[in-house]
């Protein structure tokens, strides 16, 4: 059954508090490699039978109404991912 | 129904304020709809309770939209609440010419900008706490039909709790609302949540529409607000009921 994967992500500007508090933590594990992390949020939205254009459709408009705010997030990714 | 205070001779309004039905939504997950209610009774007003999902506004003449944790804060803060059935009314009417007062308390600040009825949006604290203290406030603007009972620069103190109150907006909504007076409430002594600019509160351009973080419905009885006197919420509620029987200055 397909799935149609969202990204979404805290905008550039946007000071991201829980990625700070992360950045913070890995150097306390022995990750020193990494100089900032942003978090943002991944959604599957499950499809029962074919991905059309109207159904891709249908998932960016609900990316960038209700799963997102654009205000504060970028929706970055809308990808269909067959299993 | 009436209230009474619970301890003290606290004096209600005139009379002439009863009368005025100020609805209150309640979501799932709504936690101050009581009080919120209870603010309102305690100025003089009727409480009216709104569902969130009924259609029916039954003819109220301001909305409260108070405080809690609708739908659990689940994707963002009020990101689901604000597409419930009885969220459509209050966008409505409070757009129409009738600009009906809307008033959102903490997570009902939240819900009126995913509504996009006040512009900006409210992200986690900048020290990723939840946060539980009286606050000063100063009263910035005081024309709007939730403030017009405090005077300019006012300082008031209310109980502040939440984990996602830093308000956020881009530079230019920010300098449009500092340019057009819609900035309503800042925090007064320090910034608790790292907002911009240390806004606590803002209007719509017509003044109808307030949201702020902190609870004003949690301070409108003496004995239980801040410092144990503090009765500085009860002027938003005065305030609503004295615009809508004309007396706005």
């Amino acid at each position: 059954m397909p799935r149609i994967v969202v990204d979404v992500m805290p905008k550039p500007e946007i000071l991201d508090p829980q990625g700070k508090a992360i950045v913070g933590a890995l150097p306390r594990l022995g990750f020193d490699a990494f100089s900032g992390v942003r978090q943002g949020k991944r959604f599957e939205l499950a499809v029962d039978g074919e991905v059309t254009e109207a159904v891709l459709a249908q998932a960016r408009e609900a990316a960038e109404t209700l799963l997102s705010n654009p205000v504060i997030e970028d929706v970055v990714n809308v990808q269909v991912v067959e299993d | 129904m009436t209230d009474l205070p619970l301890i003290g001779d606290y004096s209600t309004p005139t009379t002439e304020l009863s009368g005025a039905r100020i609805g209150v939504v309640t979501f799932p997950g709504t936690l101050d709809d009581r009080d919120a209610a209870r603010g309102v009774r305690m100025a003089g007003g009727e409480a009216v309770a709104l569902w969130h999902a009924d259609e029916d506004l039954q003819g109220v003449d301001a909305v409260v939209i108070p405080g809690g944790f609708s739908y659990g804060d689940y994707l963002r803060a009020g990101a689901i609440a604000r597409f419930a059935p009885m969220m459509d009314r209050i966008i409505d009417a409070a757009n129409s010419d009738a600009k009906l007062p809307v008033l959102g308390i903490c997570n009902g600040f939240q819900i009126l900008t995913e509504a996009h009825l006040l512009p900006g949006s409210m992200v986690k604290n900048d020290h990723l706490k939840f946060i539980c203290r009286d606050q000063i406030l100063r009263v910035e603007n005081n024309t709007t039909a939730w403030t017009n009972q405090f005077a300019a620069g006012q300082e008031i103190s209310i109980p502040l709790k939440n984990q996602d109150g830093q308000y956020v907006a881009d530079e230019k909504v920010l300098d449009e609302l500092e340019a057009e007076g819609r900035v309503v409430f800042r925090y007064v002594g320090w910034n608790p949540n790292g907002s911009r600019r240390d806004i606590a509160g803002i209007s719509n351009a017509a003044g109808n529409v307030v949201g702020l973080m902190p609870h004003p419905e949690h301070a409108v009885e003496a004995g239980y607000g801040p410092d144990h006197t503090g009765t500085d919420g009860l002027g938003f509620f005065t305030s609503v009921l004295t615009q809508l029987v004309g007396g706005t200055k």
